[in-house]
């Protein structure tokens, strides 16, 4: 299965307007959503029926027994991550907590056990396409995590798929880095403002640390012209392919309220849209190339 | 006062908010915790900024002394340690510097490394002290740099803190730290689905909160909508304005290039006060 992963660094720049056109335009039999922070690809993917849920559990976190411990102060002062609070009793914040199980390992009177813990909800939609998404739960951590299990579901139900696309999250940490493993190619979506392309930069910069290939294209153009020009020229010097550049275009709001992709309509922005895809394709196909011989 | 300005989504204008509050209030700190791509430094360009590394300590393994008892591998629940041919093998970018192999090897074998996972900037801005942290790229948590920033934020009466999208832990450590939330909105189905579960979160936190809306055009807006079904305080809203719009991506401040956006935000400002001192 070839896998095309969608990031963008800084938010808001139009990753999952372009991965839900790309879907349309593909006729994807697999996607995904990796952006379990803030997922919204499913209001745009027009799903037939109700999806299946399931727990998804992280590291187990700790929780401390009032009635057996001793108050020694162990658990305390070993934790790193100043998840154990002491009022009356000693107890544990389970948002700090991130499951290492030292407290447990120390604790002299075995106050302390690592209980399961919910860290989200995985989502899985299978009927005609696979659709595999996630919603992490408020204020928990362990993101990377839940973004492998969403790219593991998406893979075990659809083996038979060539091609999936993935909608990534912003940003350059663990989620991120997570929802890069085993892709082919990335798509950047940059956006040219001055805080977009310092995003661009260490987005790529991320993607190289993993060896990535990646590819770049703009959108919005037309709002900074400037800056446009300085992305483009950025590419060019850094060797990195350039696929387009879609301008901007109310009718991308409007089509995203009233739950439609952006290629539906046939504004200027749907027709660079396709360009994109198109070119985008070309690439990956030739990686593909690359890897057979 | 600490004002903690926070969208869910990405891209609505945490940042813009933010850096410009802090401009109006003109003796103010801003604080930049959005360390995977932070971005206000690039609008205030601040002077004689300090630059501090931020590391966490990782594990280091002594040869001679490991026995290769494996108490570290199996008590490691990240998997960042593992036995493989006769030694032990780190591996440093799983680990997640909870300490606990080095506290536990029975032949103190392990002792700590400092692996530096990023900084934190200080300068000045005109009358806005800039505090911003750079998560390194290829590293995953950026935890331990919000804990630098929150450690150190204060001097100032009025603090804006400008947080990272999501609603996950990283975001929670920021909340914490404030008196009163902003929760900036998009007119998008997009927007509302990510500002509800940012809502859900101060609220669960137990912080004062409004709305700004942003972007706004003359049509509906669901995030408006979302507002009054729930009961949530708008406390401004910036319409969509190409003028904004193309100073912004230029990285200029509004408030300083424009007196009409000068008077949006000092209004968005005695707002605010007023919300956090009644």
């Amino acid at each position: 299965m070839k896998q095309l992963l969608i990031l963008s660094g800084k938010g808001g720049t139009g990753k999952t307007t372009i991965a839900s056109a790309f879907i349309e335009l593909a006729r994807a039999k697999a996607f995904a959503d990796c952006d379990v922070d803030a997922p919204n690809l499913h209001l745009v993917a027009k799903l037939t029926a109700e999806p299946q849920r399931k727990d998804f559990y992280g590291l187990p976190k700790a929780e401390i027994d009032a009635e057996i411990c001793i108050h020694c102060n162990r658990c305390r002062d070993n934790c790193r991550f100043d998840a154990i609070h002491k009022n009356e009793d000693y107890h544990v914040d389970i948002f700090a907590c991130e499951g290492c199980g030292l407290c447990a390992a120390l604790c002299p009177v075995k106050a302390i056990s690592m209980k399961p813990a919910v860290a989200g909800e995985l989502i899985l939609n299978d009927k005609d396409t696979v659709f595999s998404s996630a919603c992490l739960k408020m204020g928990s951590g362990n993101s990377g995590l839940l973004v492998s299990s969403v790219k593991k579901q998406m893979k075990d139900a659809a083996e038979n798929a060539d091609f999936a696309i993935i909608d990534g999250s912003p940003g350059i940490g663990c989620p991120v880095i997570a929802s890069l493993s085993g892709v082919d190619i990335v798509l950047i979506v940059a956006e040219p403002s001055l805080s977009g392309f310092s995003d661009m930069e260490r987005i790529l910069h991320t993607a190289a640390y993993f060896q990535m290939p990646a590819a770049v294209c703009i959108n919005k153009y037309d709002v900074n012209p400037g800056n446009t020009e300085k992305i483009v020229d950025y590419c060019q010097e850094n060797s990195l392919p350039f696929v387009g550049k879609i301008p901007f275009d109310n009718e991308a709001v409007r089509a995203v309220n009233s739950g439609r992709t952006i290629v539906e309509g046939s504004g200027h922005a749907s027709q660079a849209v396709r360009e994109v895809f198109k070119n985008t394709l070309e690439i990956l196909i030739g990686l593909g190339d690359e890897d057979d011989e | 006062m600490k004002i903690a300005v926070l969208s869910g989504k990405g891209g609505t204008g945490k940042t813009l908010v933010s850096v410009n509050l802090a401009a109006a209030a003109k003796d103010s700190m801003y604080v930049d915790c959005d360390v995977e791509e932070p971005n206000g430094h690039l609008f205030f360009k601040p002077e004689e900024v300090k630059s501090r590394q931020v590391a966490v300590e990782i594990p280091l393994v002594d040869g001679d002394k490991c026995t290769g008892c494996r108490v570290c591998v199996d008590f490691c629940n990240y998997n960042a340690l593992a036995w493989i041919g006769g030694e032990l093998k780190i591996f440093d970018e799983i680990c997640h510097s909870c300490g606990g192999c080095i506290v536990l090897c029975p032949e103190k074998a392990l002792k700590g490394k400092e692996k530096v996972v990023g900084q934190v900037q200080r300068g000045k801005s005109e009358g806005v002290t800039v505090f911003t942290g750079m998560l390194n790229p290829g590293v995953a948590s950026g935890v331990p740099i919000i804990k630098e920033l929150l450690k150190e934020t204060g001097g100032k009466e009025q603090i804006f803190i400008d947080c990272p999208p999501g609603s996950a832990c990283i975001v929670m450590e920021t909340v914490a730290a404030a008196d009163y939330c902003i929760l900036v909105a998009e007119p998008t189905l997009f927007g509302v689905h990510n500002l509800s579960m940012v809502w859900e979160l101060v609220k669960h936190m137990g912080k004062p909160c409004g709305v700004v809306l942003n972007k706004c055009l003359e049509e509906e807006n669901p995030a408006e909508k979302f507002c009054a079904e729930k009961g949530i305080e708008i406390i401004g809203s910036i319409p969509f304005d190409s003028e904004l719009g193309l100073l912004n991506s230029n990285a200029l401040i509004a408030v300083r290039e424009n007196a009409k956006y000068e008077k949006l935000f000092r209004d968005l400002l005695l707002r605010v006060t007023r919300e956090v001192r009644p």
